[in-house]
């Protein structure tokens, strides 16, 4: 509350803005009339009230006069209340108790017509102002020390990125990864468009970086189940589940494996090989060693077998581990939890999980692969020969109103890219790329597109609206519009490839939850602001890098990733934050410990504390916004705002009103 | 001292909480001489027209004002007191008798004498004056608005609950007593929502149902808001031992808003609005969200059922 | 242009609350646009739409105005705030039901979603809630300031 016994010496200041306002609104009139006005010591008008000559007038009066609460009426705040706010603090009065009186983009430029009601509605406007001049209470922003490291979410290219940048600047970082190596989607990619780079000579580098770098922590087989805090000072608990292998002794050589009686379906090649119950990603898996399946491992279930510790020359396994709680303090935050591919299973019409010949971009990644589970031959699951006519359906998921409205940007691209491998097994194949638009919108995209057009692949412009077998020669049957033939066409194939977009990865509601960063209609994690602020998360502190934001292909991802930690690196390398004061303030005396507030905040701001005899909220300043939702929720008026006060807008409110 | 205890439009309950002190009514009395109490002793108006101007040390005074008798009286009494508390929801806001302001004094006699429930074959309203065998007879004029004692006196302590608890009695007269006194205009009580003295669990809030008390058996340990039930407790002042809610019976309103907040039924109506349809409400279309607010089938009777009548409205301006 | 009953001439007085973020920003824009609307209504700028509560426009009413606009981010995601106009568009629906008890014409308080770019949207809500209220005439309570020791 402002103080009752405090002179108040109001200067209004009413600006011409050249001819801006002056033309429509007397300027002299208003600043005559605001002279009258209750409690206002001066009042001046200039033509420019924000060059040096008007800043110096406020100053002057200040020094002099002894003014202290200033109005001035111009443009709109949203231009200049910071430049008055600082002429206000070097003339050493507290920026706070300043207020603008817009009277020239709500009034002098839409009232042009009618430069008398113009001149009334400014003057109502200079009322209002210096009514809630009145109850303007000087105010201070906080500083507050930051944690100087960062935690990334998700061992992906995107989070791999991140992490090395905002170490290579000198912080610690915390990568956290899910599974048991760093790699993500990329690790099981073969090749790259447009390049046609080998996938995992360009990222195992950057994994070994990762690995080798002494100031980033990679904890595997982990997850984040727990954050809480605030920019610059988080409390995050990381649940790391027992690999049951020592990755210091580890050598990698596989014999385990082959011994392990256990088979399961290989998640890495989408179910089409399997693996061990002790298993190894891939032989780049970084860290290099192998981790037990604690699903599927017979000793951990029913405590037979134990064959691998038995043969293991590196005595490495260790049933004995235990899952760990770390907790950990950290100033900043990179979410880089990456996607799913779509699962095409709902869309009967195209058979996938029905007949064999059907498999989805991804699958045909993992045959390219010669690692994967055909030795890199692209083959035909149902015979186990190489295809001789190749479908490739797109937007498989995406631009599908049944689905997904948005665009996976990706899936033009690596059908391109598969189609070329294919040409290049086995030239005489025929492709068909059977699409709506070929989006080839990066750089060495369209030269690439135009590169498989001469390698004799087929583009058909139209959807597919059905694919059935024939019974006799097993083929797929695809029936399809050809639009710019418009008509209706069938033909058939031997392999058929749906084009899947990305999807937000299926635990992107639970970090969503656990942050307390919200999720764009999409699914996907949400940006700060689309155009300006894309790899912050609506929280501050909280950045976002790669596909969990939004689908993108590898470059984008990169430069997102660093985008974020570059964003990311600004609080730890000041140090400190400035907190303005936004927040309410709880009256104790008020509060009856409702708890109203508490699922008000988007921000998780408030929260209810025992407080000796009491229960009472309390309001976290950093998280906190500002935004007042909870003050006008307050049943009991608790929560009092600092700017924006009821008695303000009261003021304000019955000055204007006869 | 001189204690008188004057009385508006009331229902008596408030009469009942001052006898329902028992024991401690002679201790108290013991140092108080009532000069005037229509409800248990049988004084005349004149009597009081003939005390002394101030020479009622303590009035309280309840029920509303809805006619012009009871302004009268009210004006009289604070002539004659020094100090006047309104006791009482009728006389602090207005209380029940406030929900009158949704209509008038025109419709509250058409309702009552020209309806076919009344046998009134003449179609007779009373006159407020008639003159019969020479003599006048007067019936006290029913005033447009149904108002707090403060709309005509100035008020110097309110005392509220529907009726008062005796705790609140017996406080508010041990601080008359020593003189330890909040500043003049003040309620006497603690500033408090109810929540303060409400002992059950509660968590943040949202309601995704609203239940009427008789649709579920409310759990005794959770908070009745929390499990749908709309409660005015967070946005009325403590004082009474949160003695419904320890009935398993939600808060009503009647002791009035807390401490600093002008209209209870604004603001509870924005704290119900706020955490109604909280959980999912990203997904809410347009017209779900007006068909949930319809789900509060008397928004007047549910937030402003004891303070209507000083609340910032006060009242029903017409028909729309 | 329309004459009120009784042939007086009514130019309705409004208030507004815009939230910072969106149609403050739009109400800005109309501005530089160089936009016309009627100069009926006065300004009040709040952080989010969720900061404005019922009783500022029971107040607003019993001052007399004719009519309130409240105007905030289109829902469901604009919000800067995330959901602060999902909050002021449920106590505004709420108190439509109360006015209407009360024997206000709801359509006197209007809840508007402009966004930052929709400057011609604003000037538009502005010139129409303009007309709607000359057509409805002055509130009640302007007219009808009642006795009985207020």
């Amino acid at each position: 509350m402002p103080d009752p016994q405090e002179d108040l010496k109001i200067g209004v200041y009413v600006c011409h803005c050249g001819k801006n306002i002056a033309d429509v609104v007397n300027v002299k009139e208003v600043a005559d009339f605001a002279s009258k006005l209750p409690g206002v010591e001066v009042a001046r008008e200039y033509l420019h009230m924000c060059d040096d000559v008007g800043q110096e007038m406020i100053s002057n009066d200040i020094r002099e006069l002894g003014i202290n609460r200033v109005v001035v009426a111009a443009c709109s705040p949203k231009v200049h209340e910071l430049t008055f706010r600082e002429t206000l603090r070097k003339a050493g009065l507290n920026p706070y108790l300043l207020e603008i009186a817009n009277i020239r983009e709500q009034c002098s430029w839409v009232h042009r017509s009618d430069p008398k009601r113009a001149t009334e509605k400014a003057k109502d406007l200079v009322k209002m102002a210096v009514a809630k001049a009145k109850w303007l209470m000087p105010l201070e922003t906080k500083s507050v020390e930051v944690s100087r490291s960062a935690l990334v979410i998700g061992g992906g290219i995107a989070g791999i990125q991140a992490a090395l940048d905002i170490a290579d600047n000198g912080y610690q970082v915390y990568l956290v990864e899910k599974g048991p190596s760093l790699g993500g989607r990329m690790g099981q990619w073969s090749k790259v468009f447009p390049t046609m780079d080998c996938a995992a000579c360009i990222l195992t580098p950057k994994m070994v970086s990762v690995a080798r770098h002494p100031r980033i922590k990679l904890l595997t087989n982990s997850e984040l189940i727990e954050a809480s805090g605030s920019l610059g000072n988080f409390k995050v608990r990381i649940r790391k589940r027992p690999r049951y292998v020592d990755e210091e002794k580890c050598t990698a050589c596989g014999l385990c494996a082959q011994k392990c009686p256990v088979r399961v379906p290989n998640e890495i090649d989408f179910g089409m090989s399997s693996r061990k119950a002790i298993y190894i990603t891939s032989p780049n898996a970084v860290p290099l060693a192998y981790s037990i399946d604690g699903e599927n491992c017979l000793y951990l279930k029913r405590g037979i077998c134990r064959v691998c510790e038995r043969v293991c020359e590196a005595k490495a396994i260790n049933f004995n581990q235990k899952e760990e709680i770390i907790e950990l303090k950290v100033g900043s935050i990179v979410v880089a939890i990456g996607y799913d591919p779509f699962d095409p299973t709902p869309l009967e019409e195209y058979g996938f999980g029905r007949y064999k010949d059907v498999v989805t971009g991804p699958m045909l990644e993992r045959m390219t692969d010669p690692m994967g589970p055909t030795g890199g031959a692209i083959l035909r699951p149902s015979t186990g020969k190489p295809p001789r006519k190749v479908a490739f359906i797109q937007c498989v998921g995406s631009r599908d109103a049944r689905f997904n409205i948005y665009c996976s940007r990706v899936c033009c691209m690596y059908a391109i890219k598969d189609s070329l491998i294919i040409k290049e097994q086995n030239p005489e194949a025929e492709v068909y790329i059977f699409y709506m638009d070929i989006r080839a919108f990066g750089k060495g995209y369209e030269e690439f597109y135009l590169r498989s057009q001469e390698a004799g692949v087929r583009f058909i412009r139209g959807k597919v609206s059905s694919i059935r077998e024939d019974p006799k020669t097993k083929e797929l049957i695809l029936r399809y519009e050809d639009t710019l033939l418009g008509t209706a066409l069938e033909d058939s194939f031997d392999l058929v490839v749906l084009s899947v977009g990305q999807v937000p990865r299926a635990d992107t509601e639970t970090i969503s939850k656990i942050l307390g960063i919200p999720r764009s209609t999409d699914g996907f994690l949400m940006e700060a602001h689309p155009k300006l602020r894309p790899n912050d998360a609506v929280v501050d502190g909280i950045y976002l890098a790669g596909s969990a934001q939004y689908p993108k292909d590898i470059p984008d991802a990169v430069a997102q990733a660093s985008g974020a930690a570059a964003r990311a690196l600004i609080p730890l390398s000041m140090g400190r934050v400035e907190v303005e004061p936004l927040s309410p303030i709880i009256d104790e005396d008020r509060c009856g410990g409702c708890g109203v507030c508490v699922k008000l905040c988007p921000y998780r701001a408030l929260e209810l504390k025992r407080k000796g005899e009491k229960t009472v909220a309390e309001v976290d300043e950093v998280l906190c916004k500002g935004c007042g939702t909870c003050v006008a929720a307050c049943p009991s008026g608790a929560a009092k705002p600092r700017m924006f006060t009821e008695e303000q807008i009261l003021s304000m409110i019955s000055s204007a009103a006869r | 001292m001189n204690l008188a205890i004057g009385l508006g439009a009331t229902c008596s309950g408030c009469d009942v909480t001052i006898v329902d002190l028992a024991e401690d009514l002679p201790k108290i009395l013991s140092s108080a001489n009532i000069v005037f109490w229509p409800t248990a002793a049988d004084l005349k108006l004149k009597d009081l027209e003939a005390m002394a101007d101030g020479s009622i040390d303590l009035c309280l005074y309840h029920g509303s004002i809805v006619n012009e008798e009871n302004a009268e009286i009210a004006k009289l009494l604070r002539r004659k007191s020094k100090l006047l508390v309104a006791f009482g929801s009728c006389a602090c806001f207005g209380g029940i008798p406030g929900l009158g302001n949704l209509t008038n004094r025109e419709q509250l006699l058409e309702t009552v004498y020209g309806t076919p429930s009344t046998e009134n074959p003449n179609g007779i309203k009373p006159q407020g004056e008639v003159i019969v065998d020479g003599y006048r007879m007067r019936v006290p004029r029913r005033l447009d608005l149904a108002l707090p004692l403060s709309g005509v006196v100035e008020v110097d302590y309110l005392i509220p609950g529907c009726p008062p608890q005796t705790s609140q009695v017996r406080d508010s007269f041990e601080a008359i007593l020593s003189g330890n006194l909040p500043p003049k205009g003040s309620i006497i009580g603690p500033g408090k929502n109810l929540c303060d003295e409400c002992p059950r669990k509660r968590e943040g809030k949202a309601i995704a149902r609203i239940v009427r008390p008789h649709e579920i058996i409310p759990d005794p340990e959770k908070c009745l808001l929390d499990q749908g039930i709309l409660c005015m407790g967070p946005a009325t002042r403590a004082g009474c031992g949160a003695k419904c809610i320890k009935a398993n019976m939600r808060c009503e309103g009647c002791m009035g808003p807390p401490d600093g907040i002008r209209d209870q039924g604004a603001k509870m109506l924005s704290t119900i609005a706020s955490i109604l349809g909280l959980e999912g409400e990203e997904k809410m279309a347009e017209e779900e969200v007006a068909k949930l607010m319809d789900g509060i089938a008397d928004p007047v009777g549910l937030f402003y059922l004891f303070s209507l009548s000083s609340s910032i409205l006060r009242r029903k301006w017409g028909e729309v | 242009m329309e004459m009120a009953e009784g042939g007086s001439w009514f130019e309705p007085k409004i208030l507004g609350f815009l939230c910072n973020w969106c149609s403050y920003a739009a109400a800005d824009l109309a501005g530089m646009s160089r936009m016309e609307y009627p100069p009926n209504i006065r300004c009040i700028r709040v952080m989010c739409s969720g900061r404005v509560e019922p009783s500022f426009v029971l107040e607003a009413l019993r001052e007399g105005y004719d009519g309130v606009l409240i105007a905030g981010c289109h829902p469901p995601s604009d919000c800067h705030y995330q959901s602060g106009n999902l909050k002021a568009r449920r106590r505004y629906y709420l108190l439509r039901k109360l006015l209407r008890e009360l024997g206000i014409n709801p359509d006197r308080v209007r809840l508007e979603w402009a966004s930052a770019s929709e400057g011609q949207r604003f000037a538009e809500i502005v010139r129409d809630f303009t007309e709607q209220l000359r057509r409805l005439g002055p509130n009640p309570i302007r007219a009808m300031r009642v006795g009985g020791g207020e």
